[in-house]
Order: C-alpha cells, then sequence, then structure tokens
C-alpha cells in the first residue's frame, strides 16, 4: 500500500484554562491518501478546527499544546520540525482555508498584494512571475476582470468574492494538502455550492488532497470521498460517505442524519434531533462521552472507554459498544411504523 | 454553476478601451480627499510648511543677527524699542531683534518637537508592539517598565536630567546643552503612551484571523508583524505622535522659562517669552506677543493636523467637517 499524505496518530491537544484543562482534542488517529476528500464532520467545540490548527502547528503555547501524538506528512513527523521549517510548509506544502472570508484578508493591502506575498513567501521569483501568476490564480478561481481586481482592496469584494481570493491564494502554490476549515459557512447556499465545487475542482486539477472540515452533512455528502464523525473531542464513527449516510453505526451520527430534511428520501418522517448539549471538554462524562445524550446508553457505557472498532461495512469504524447490536437503520422504520 | 467567465472577458476587453475603465480608489486617495475636505488641518498643514521653511531657510533670509545688539546711528544700543519700520517685532531688552530671535527660537522649538516626535514614535511602537504581540513574560517586563517610565514627573526629571547631562564628559557637546539634548531626554521621558496604545491595539489586531491567515500561509512573526499587524495600527500612532510633538514644543518651552532649557544667548521660545513676560509689566509688550503667539500658533497647528489625520485615517468617519 502506498504511504499516505498524512497519518495522524494518537493526537491530543489541550488547552489549560483557569477552570483546568481543556481536552479539545484527545487521541484521535486517521490517515489521508492523496487526493482524497476527507470530510470532518462534527458540532462546534468537537475539536474539529483544533485538529486543522494542530496539523498546522498553529496552536500557541501557552494556551494550548499538542501533548502527544504524531502527525506524519510525507513520512515525517512535523511535530518534530522547527519553526522555521515549519513556515516553509504551511502555506507552501500545506494551505489552509479559513471560516470568514471578511476577516482572513488584510484590510489594507490590495487583493495582488497579498497573493503575490503568499507566492513569493514560497517560490523562487521575481515581482513581474509573481504577479503573473497571481493573475492566473486569480482568473482560475472565476473572477471576472482579473487585471483590475489585481488593484482592489478586500472591503471592495463580496463575501464569495473574498473566498474566492482565499482559495486562489491557498492554491497558489501548489499545495499537496488543503485544509478548508468551514469554508463556506459564511456564504448563502448558492454561492456555497458555486465556491465548493470550484475549490474541489481546482483542487483536483492540481492533485491536492482536500481535508474539508464544516458542521453541514450536505456538503459533506455532496463533496467528499469519505467522511469523519468528531464528538467531543474524539472520533467516534469513519466511512466513505455512502457507507455513514446509508448505514450509520454510531447513535451520535444516526442521530444526526435525522436531524437533517433531506431531498433523497420518498417517504417522509419526522426530523429527530440530539438531545441534550455537547460535553464540557473539562469534564468529561466517564467511559462514552455521548452517554449522557444517548438513546441507547446500558451500563457498560459509563464503564468503558468506547474504542474506534470495524463495524458495519468493511472499511467503516465506529466508537460504539452496541455498533454491532444494534441496528439503527431499523429503529428509523420502526419509528415510521409506530408514528 | 454560471459561466462568469465570459462576463469577465467582456469586462477585460472593457478595460482595454481607454477611458471606460474605472480607476479604483485607494485608501491613499481616501485619505486625501478625507484630509483636504478638513480645512483646520488644511490651514494648520499650511501654517507649518511655512513655520518649517522659514526656521530652515533663516541664515539665507535678510534677518538681523538674533544674538547681537541692534546700534542707532550714534552708536548707542537700541532697546526695548516697540514694533516699527524695518523692525518690525521691536528689539528686547538687550537690544536684539525681536522678530529674528522668533524666527531662530522656532529652530530650538521644531528640532525639539521633531527629534522628540520620532524619538517617541519608534520606541512606543517598537516597545508596544513587541509587548503586545508575544503575551507573558515578554510583554510583562516590558508593561511594566513602560509603567515605571510612565511614573517619572516629566518636569522634574527633566530639570535634574537636563542639568546633569552637560557636565558628563563621554556625551559629545552638542546632546549637552543644544536642542537635541532635550528632544532626546524629552523623548525618553514620553514614549510610554503611545507603547501602551500600540499594545492594545496589537492585543486585538493580532487575534484577527488574517493574522492567523498569514501565519498560516507561512509567514513568520517579523513580517506578522510589521506588515500585517503595524499598518493596520498606524492611525492612533500618528495621532498620538502629533500630540506628543505639541506636547515636547511647550515642555521644552517650560523648561527654557523657568531657566532650565538651552543657555543663552541660544534664542528659544520659552526663553523669550520668560524675558518677555519680566518686559512686560513695563509696558514693552511685544517681546511676550509675538513669542508667545508664535508658540501657541504652532503648537495649535500641530494639534489641529493631528485632528485631521485622525478623522483622515478613520474609515468609518462619514460626517465631514467643515
Amino acid at each position: 500500500m502506498a504511504e499516505p499524505l498524512l497519518e495522524v496518530n494518537d493526537l491530543r491537544t489541550y488547552f489549560s484554562t483557569e477552570e483546568g484543562i481543556v481536552r479539545a482534542v484527545d487521541g484521535i488517529s486517521f490517515t489521508l491518501d492523496r487526493q482524497e476528500r476527507l470530510g470532518i464532520v462534527g458540532e462546534s467545540g468537537s475539536g474539529k478546527s483544533v485538529t486543522a490548527m494542530s496539523i498546522m502547528r498553529l496552536i500557541e503555547p501557552p494556551a494550548g499544546e499538542v501533548v502527544t501524538g504524531t502527525i506524519t506528512f510525507k513520512g515525517r513527523n512535523l511535530l518534530e520540525y522547527d519553526e522555521a521549517d515549519m513556515q516553509d510548509i504551511r502555506g507552501g506544502q500545506i494551505a489552509m482555508i479559513f471560516q470568514d472570508p471578511m476577516t482572513a484578508l488584510n484590510p489594507v493591502y490590495t487583493i495582488g498584494d497579498q497573493l503575490m506575498e503568499t507566492i513569493m513567501l514560497h517560490q523562487k521569483v521575481s515581482r513581474k512571475e509573481a504577479y503573473d501568476i497571481a493573475l492566473t490564480a486569480i482568473e482560475d478561481v472565476q473572477i471576472p476582470g482579473a487585471k483590475s481586481r489585481m488593484e482592489t482592496y478586500p472591503h471592495e469584494l463580496s463575501g464569495g468574492m473574498r473566498q474566492r481570493i482565499m482559495i486562489a491564494m491557498g492554491l497558489s502554490c501548489n499545495p499537496d494538502l488543503l485544509i478548508a476549515d468551514e469554508p463556506t459557512t459564511a456564504l448563502d447556499v448558492t454561492t456555497q455550492a458555486q465556491i465548493m465545487d470550484l475549490m474541489l475542482h481546482l483542487a483536483d486539477e492540481r492533485g491536492t488532497a482536500v481535508m474539508l472540515i464544516t458542521h453541514d452533512l450536505g456538503v459533506v455528502a455532496g463533496f467528499c470521498d469519505n467522511v469523519q464523525v468528531m464528538y467531543g473531542g474524539g472520533i467516534v464513527e469513519k466511512g466513505t460517505v455512502g457507507q455513514l449516510f446509508a448505514n450509520p453505526q454510531h447513535p451520535y451520527t444516526w442521530g444526526l442524519l435525522g436531524s437533517l430534511a433531506r431531498m433523497d428520501e420518498e417517504e417522509q418522517h419526522r426530523l429527530r434531533s440530539v438531545r441534550g448539549a455537547p460535553p464540557s471538554l473539562i469534564n468529561l462524562p466517564s467511559g462514552c462521552r455521548f452517554r449522557p445524550r444517548c438513546d441507547f446508553a446500558v451500563d457498560v457505557c459509563a464503564q468503558a472507554f468506547p474504542l474506534l472498532r470495524d463495524s458495519g461495512e468493511p472499511g467503516q469504524e465506529s466508537a460504539c459498544h452496541r455498533a454491532n447490536e444494534l441496528d439503527l437503520k431499523s429503529i428509523v422504520q420502526e419509528e415510521e411504523v409506530t408514528a | 454553476m454560471t459561466d462568469t467567465r465570459g462576463a469577465g472577458e467582456r469586462l477585460e476587453e472593457l478595460d482595454a478601451v481607454e477611458g471606460l475603465a474605472v480607476e479604483p480608489i485607494t485608501q491613499w486617495d481616501l485619505f486625501w480627499t478625507r484630509l483636504r475636505r478638513h480645512r483646520l488641518a488644511m490651514v494648520a498643514a499650511g501654517v507649518l510648511t511655512f513655520m518649517v521653511l522659514l526656521v530652515v531657510l533663516a541664515p539665507l533670509l535678510p534677518f538681523e543677527d538674533p544674538t547681537q545688539r541692534l546700534l542707532d546711528d550714534t552708536g548707542r544700543t537700541l532697546r526695548n524699542i516697540g514694533p516699527r519700520g524695518g523692525i518690525l517685532f521691536g528689539t528686547d531688552e538687550l537690544g536684539r531683534d525681536v522678530l529674528s530671535r522668533v524666527v531662530y527660537g522656532g529652530r530650538a522649538s521644531l528640532i525639539v518637537g521633531g527629534v522628540t516626535g520620532a524619538l517617541v514614535c519608534t520606541m512606543g511602537t517598537l516597545v508596544g508592539s513587541i509587548a503586545g504581540y508575544y503575551p507573558g513574560p515578554v510583554d510583562q517586563s516590558l508593561m511594566r517598565f513602560t509603567d515605571l517610565v510612565l511614573g517619572l514627573p516629566l518636569l522634574p526629571v527633566a530639570i535634574v536630567v537636563g542639568r546633569i547631562l552637560p557636565d558628563v564628559e563621554w556625551l559629545p557637546s552638542w546632546v549637552g546643552d543644544g536642542p537635541i539634548g532635550i528632544a532626546l531626554l524629552l523623548g525618553f521621558l514620553s514614549w510610554g503612551g503611545l507603547a501602551r496604545i500600540v499594545r492594545a491595539e496589537f492585543l486585538s489586531l493580532r487575534e484577527k484571523e488574517f493574522v492567523e491567515a498569514a501565519r498560516a500561509a507561512g509567514a513568520n512573526d517579523r513580517r506578522i508583524v510589521f506588515r500585517h499587524i503595524l499598518p493596520n495600527a498606524i492611525s492612533p500612532i500618528i495621532v498620538q505622535t502629533t500630540l506628543i510633538v505639541g506636547i515636547a514644543i511647550i515642555v521644552e518651552a517650560a523648561l527654557s522659562f523657568l531657566g532650565f532649557g538651552i543657555p543663552p544667548p541660544t534664542p528659544t521660545w520659552g526663553g523669550i517669552v520668560s524675558e518677555g513676560g519680566r518686559i512686560a509689566v513695563r509696558g514693552f509688550w511685544w517681546q511676550l506677543v509675538f513669542g508667545g503667539t508664535a508658540l501657541v500658533v504652532t503648537v495649535l497647528s500641530i494639534n489641529f493636523l493631528g485632528d485631521g489625520l485622525r478623522d483622515a485615517l478613520d474609515p468609518t468617519q462619514t460626517i465631514e467637517r467643515k
């Protein structure tokens, strides 16, 4: 088997606060192959963004710290890099697109300046060459009038345009991995689809793997190959998009899917909600972290922490003690019968 | 997805047709437009330009020597002569031309203002940036040092240190008793306020997403501080610096007034006002009035210009001052 592009192993990122230690990411492991599109789903505070920040090594001590784990990128552990080497990786080999394009661009520089800055940081090119690369990058993200756009300031552009610029910036150095942290959350739905299409199309052209962080299951269903669901700082389920949506193995995934209005189902059913609130990452519940909110919790759930194990179809994994005995898919049908 | 490329190409074509392209307005253009609409600031800028030119070009202009007494035809000293043709501002107690003394006195004041401003701007920005960007021990130690400097009473320390400086042997003489020496002294005593302001700006700006985005794009600390954060903090720095320039000129005048400034016979505005005040009670008002006016007009102009700069640099300001 070919070596994966990125391999995260038992990553733990903790933040120390006055109330105690926040275990934002608590022992996650996953791999990402070249050109793979991986979706990371979860509600706010489940550790999605912190995972991304940890990979980019943007967690700043003393506030937060990667406590243990390895992040192997192209065969080398990123956590052992010094800051100068890391600066070459960031933007050059791993690029990141942020959630809010309104604030991710520096208001005092023109679009062209900012694009050229990134390009010249990572490629040994003259100003003239950088200008040409930036111009092509703007054309690639289908912004009309690239030449005049180079001279405009961020506040003169709409949100969708700015996110396109961020994508242009992220992909301008042909990175191996693009981390998109909720890239479409701040945009309206029609723009969302265009931006996602554009981003993934460009990523495919360049052979860039994409790690898409989102809380929007619809976006994941439409654009990703594989998906992993995070809850309370850990991964509770992973599999291909098809497996996960058709046959969820973890009650949390099942709950999330049940709360989603789906256009591809012919039968109508009542939307469910996942009761309760996300756990405090300082005082995590014993055993399974989802237990207090789970409809199927039994004694063992309070005693032992469930590890990810094969469940459902081949390649699918779930961190639930009862994954194999519960048949979540049919529970939906039973509910519909009784309703 | 809709095809925006067609529209893009059409726009490019339009760009190519001369005269149709829309010139983008830069921040710089906006800044100038707003500053030009601020009448008071423009008048102030004019006054200051005039002052600076006058002071710099003084040796080339037909002014009397500010340290030599004027003599009449019979060789008598013209003491305390009121303003008249040829001696526009009159003469002082020692018979020196007041106009010339006011102009040359402006040299000391403007040098003190300018050098103090430059020093405060540099030190305050540097200390404030570093403290604001590196939280923890670096920030703590720098800010406690700033508190210490802020705690020093300006006039007493300036008087005492100013007295000692000329006697320090290893210092070059121009530091000891010239305007530069006073400027350095005032500069080192008054950068604290700006450092605090810059630190506060940095604390809020360093959390902005564009800073994180810059870091994610591989920028190092120096680049983030100087290229990404500092330009966003420029307006409070400019405003505070102009205020400091005005204050420095006043403090220099106060020191000279108290007799601890630049030693005579070098003219300074503070010295002129001090002497002028003493003889004004005997009816010789001109020295006090002309010296004082020069001082007040200059400081007011600097403050008005600072006001205009603040308004022009504030992008949220929409109501124009007339």
